[in-house]
């Protein structure tokens, strides 16, 4: 056996696990990995401009991929840096392996030199996380954080390795396991027969059904299951925001999303429903609105790998516990079965009303049917979205950051594919597009990625412009620039009777143009609808170019449809400025 | 309803503050909170009571069994248990006070462990009910210190809580 240092071995248990990349930043108490990574380690190191970046980076190249995320980050200030991101992961159970550097073990509890309680702070935002003791114990440490992060219910787990863990003169002996098994953690292997039996039952007696899916379905890779459950059926489907592309955006059987912003057609069919299909979803408070008047006539059928998804707010009919794929499977062929035993299941005449009425809210205010612009000059930031749509042929992989830009991303580009729409849904976190666009871009660099975004998210991570250019990473930011923080400034147009409080940059903006070309990268500033289209395609067709568009938009639209709160049902809905459900 | 909920976890350094942290995170409140090594030292054996409805303790307990030092949970009031709670109680015991501390703590089958000129340290043991009891039988004297070890649980019968 191999003797190795424990910089060494942290190195080379990264190439066993066939990590592709260690987003990070170096500091005091990683350096003795750092040099191991330096000396000899074959995965590449991005080097980013702050911890945050880090993290987004790691997990947005995770969303593409599907692969957990790895970041490296020093004690103290790098670690707590390093906090919004994995924050940002949790919430959207993104797999993550963030290790932090710590003090010296004697040191530890002292209030030494960037010393801080990593495995403290980070407690309520991990999946689990894991202080080294002795540097034996990392190879097994680090296997078993792959194995948490990426199982079951995934997420973000943190190692803290104190300094002198890792010391270049104390060796031990190497070997990293093959697999792991832990008596304390065994996620869900498959659901229960029996209820798979019921709902398939349940299912099939619905006279108004909806399929609600959510980011459990592209975690668990479950769209082509979901797909073929629905078209099976021919029943209509909704995604949440973590679950666009989950089905394809662009097939007549997609309602678009739900919930705050979703569709009036989704949230019509939703309300009126009598069955409901939750798939890795979780009835969050953004979907639901008031949840004691929460689809009233709706039998629940929820399906979750998390046991604690289940009836935490909407109670559930017929819970399964149990991965999206092997689910879905079992519930194909229940289906299978009882339909070949009874051919008048589905009841085809109600489901020919059903889909009458959907059609009928669609065409009185579809998102795509009912939406009319003036004629000016003057571009609308659904504009802006449709035009990348068209100039990246539906196919590119979309990252935002967080506000009204988001929801127009979300509600415009029709996702036909999973994992092409990556956005920080849980936490909100402003600041992940650009960085979370790198590590996408990384992971695929032939495929267009566009990072959709506002002047006010752009400005929380812009210094990994820089990255960018040390990277070459020709990511497309699409500034949709209002001159505003605009959903908070949508919120007090709503509510405080627009009093913008503190939603202004005044005449502070930069000039984003000059901004990017001090980088080396392209900037191009549109203010024309008349030029929206060539500029879109001017900026995709510069393949190895990062390209800036600075897109000024209509500062004074809002967001539509949007819930009515507090006491709203799903139902209940502003349309446009002074129109409502 | 009051819960006892116990549950076995790995014996590791921040196992406890997940526990706790997960209570306070999720807006949870422990009444007690009681946790030792078992007879396998890589296992603690925790026992925390709460009062909450239903629907939020099967949240709770999935919550909990989520954790991943939480190596299997029982919510022991479920079933037939039992559970004991232990109390150091220092009071102050001089002129006829002395004689009636001693009388009712004979009533509630307690032990003076330790004895000073002006004071007396009850144990006692018992359930929650009544060591609460007892504080109360001690109304008239005058108590200078409560110490409880929190409720320990186990179930009745055959039913156990282990690997």
């Amino acid at each position: 056996m191999e003797l190795l240092s424990g910089g060494e071995m942290i190195a080379r248990a990264l190439e066993d696990e066939g990590v592709e990349y260690i987003f990070g930043y170096p500091g005091g108490a990683v350096l003795h990995i750092y040099d191991a990574l330096f000396k000899d380690c074959k995965v590449p190191h991005v080097l980013v401009r702050h911890e945050q970046a880090a993290t987004h980076a790691a997990d947005g190249y995770a969303r593409a991929t599907g692969k957990p995320g790895v970041v490296l980050v020093t004690s103290g200030p790098g670690a707590t840096n390093a906090v919004t991101g994995i924050a940002t992961a949790y919430m959207d159970s993104i797999p993550m392996v963030v290790l932090s550097g710590q003090v010296q073990s004697h040191l530890i509890g002292e209030d030494a030199f960037q010393e801080t309680d990593m495995i403290g702070i980070s407690r309520p935002i991990v999946k689990h996380s894991f202080m080294v003791k002795h540097t034996e114990e990392l190879p097994l440490i680090i296997k078993k954080a792959f194995h948490i992060a990426s199982s079951g219910r995934p997420g973000p787990v943190v190692i803290d390795i104190p300094k002198d863990l890792t010391r270049p003169d104390a060796t031990y002996e190497y070997s990293y396991p093959k697999t792991v098994k832990m008596r304390s953690y065994s996620p869900a292997q498959r659901g229960h027969t029996g209820q798979i039996k019921k709902a398939a039952k349940l299912l099939l007696a619905a006279k108004r059904p909806v399929i609600y899916s959510g980011g459990g379905v592209i975690l668990g890779d479950g769209s082509d299951l979901l797909t073929q459950l629905a078209r099976k059926l021919n029943y209509p489907v909704t995604n949440t925001l973590m679950g666009l592309g989950g089905y394809p955006g662009s097939d007549p059987q997609f309602l678009g999303m739900l919930g705050m912003h979703g569709f009036y057609e989704a949230n019509m069919a939703m309300h009126h429903s009598d069955c409901i299909l939750a798939v890795g979803a979780r009835f969050d408070d953004r979907v639901t609105n008031t949840v004691d008047k929460f689809c009233p006539g709706a039998k629940v059928i929820h399906i979750d790998v998390d046991p604690a998804s289940i009836s935490k707010t909407v109670m559930a009919d017929i819970p399964i516990v149990g991965p999206v794929q092997s689910v879905l499977t079992e519930l194909l062929a229940q289906i299978d079965l009882l339909t070949e035993k009874d051919s008048s299941i589905p009841d085809q005449p109600a489901l020919e009303r059903w889909w009458k009425q959907i059609d009928d809210w669609r065409a009185a205010h579809g998102l795509y049917t009912g939406r009319r612009y003036d004629e000016s000059d003057m571009i609308m930031p659904q504009q802006v979205i449709e035009s990348l749509y068209r100039a990246t042929k539906g196919d590119a992989y979309v990252t935002s950051d967080v506000g009204q830009h988001q929801m127009f991303a979300a509600q415009y580009y029709r996702f036909d594919k999973p994992r092409r729409w990556i956005n920080s849904g849980g936490l909100g976190t402003m600041g992940f597009g650009l960085p979370a666009a790198m590590g996408v871009k990384l992971a695929f660099p032939d495929s267009d990625v566009a990072c959709v975004t506002g002047e006010g998210s752009i400005q929380m991570n812009i210094q990994e412009l820089s990255t960018c250019t040390q990277y070459n990473t020709a990511v497309k930011i699409i500034n949709l620039r209002n001159n505003y923080l605009g959903m908070v400034k949508q919120w007090q147009d709503m509510q405080y009777e627009g009093r913008y409080a503190m939603s202004t940059y005044e005449d502070s903006l930069p000039d984003f143009v000059k901004l990017v070309e001090a980088y080396g990268h392209v900037g191009i500033q549109v203010k024309k609808l008349s030029d929206l289209d060539g500029a879109m395609e001017a900026a995709f067709a510069m393949k190895d170019k990062l390209v800036f568009l600075d897109i000024f938009i209509d500062p004074m639209e809002h967001v539509y449809p949007m819930h009515i709160a507090p006491n709203g049902s799903m139902k209940d809905m502003w349309l446009s400025k002074n129109e409502r459900t | 309803m009051r819960r006892i909920i116990s549950m076995l976890m790995e014996n590791e350094p921040g196992a406890l503050s997940r526990v706790v942290g997960l209570f306070s995170q999720r807006g949870y409140n422990i009444e007690t909170l009681n946790v030792a090594p078992t007879d396998d030292p890589t296992l603690s054996r925790l026992t925390l009571t709460t009062v909450e409805n239903d629907l939020r303790i099967e949240q709770l307990t999935k919550q909990l069994n989520k954790l991943v030092d939480v190596v299997k949970l029982a919510d022991l009031t479920e079933g037939a248990h039992i559970e004991r709670d232990t109390m150091l109680i220092k009071v102050r015991a001089i002129g006829a006070v002395r004689e009636e501390v001693k009388r009712t703590t004979d009533i509630f089958r307690g032990q003076i462990v330790d004895v000073g000129p002006t004071v007396y340290t009850i144990q006692l043991t018992g359930t929650s009910d009544k060591l609460d009891a007892f504080v109360a039988a001690m109304a008239g004297a005058e108590i200078l210190e409560v110490v409880r070890s929190g409720v320990a649980g186990i179930s009745r019968g055959e039913k156990v809580l282990s690997l």
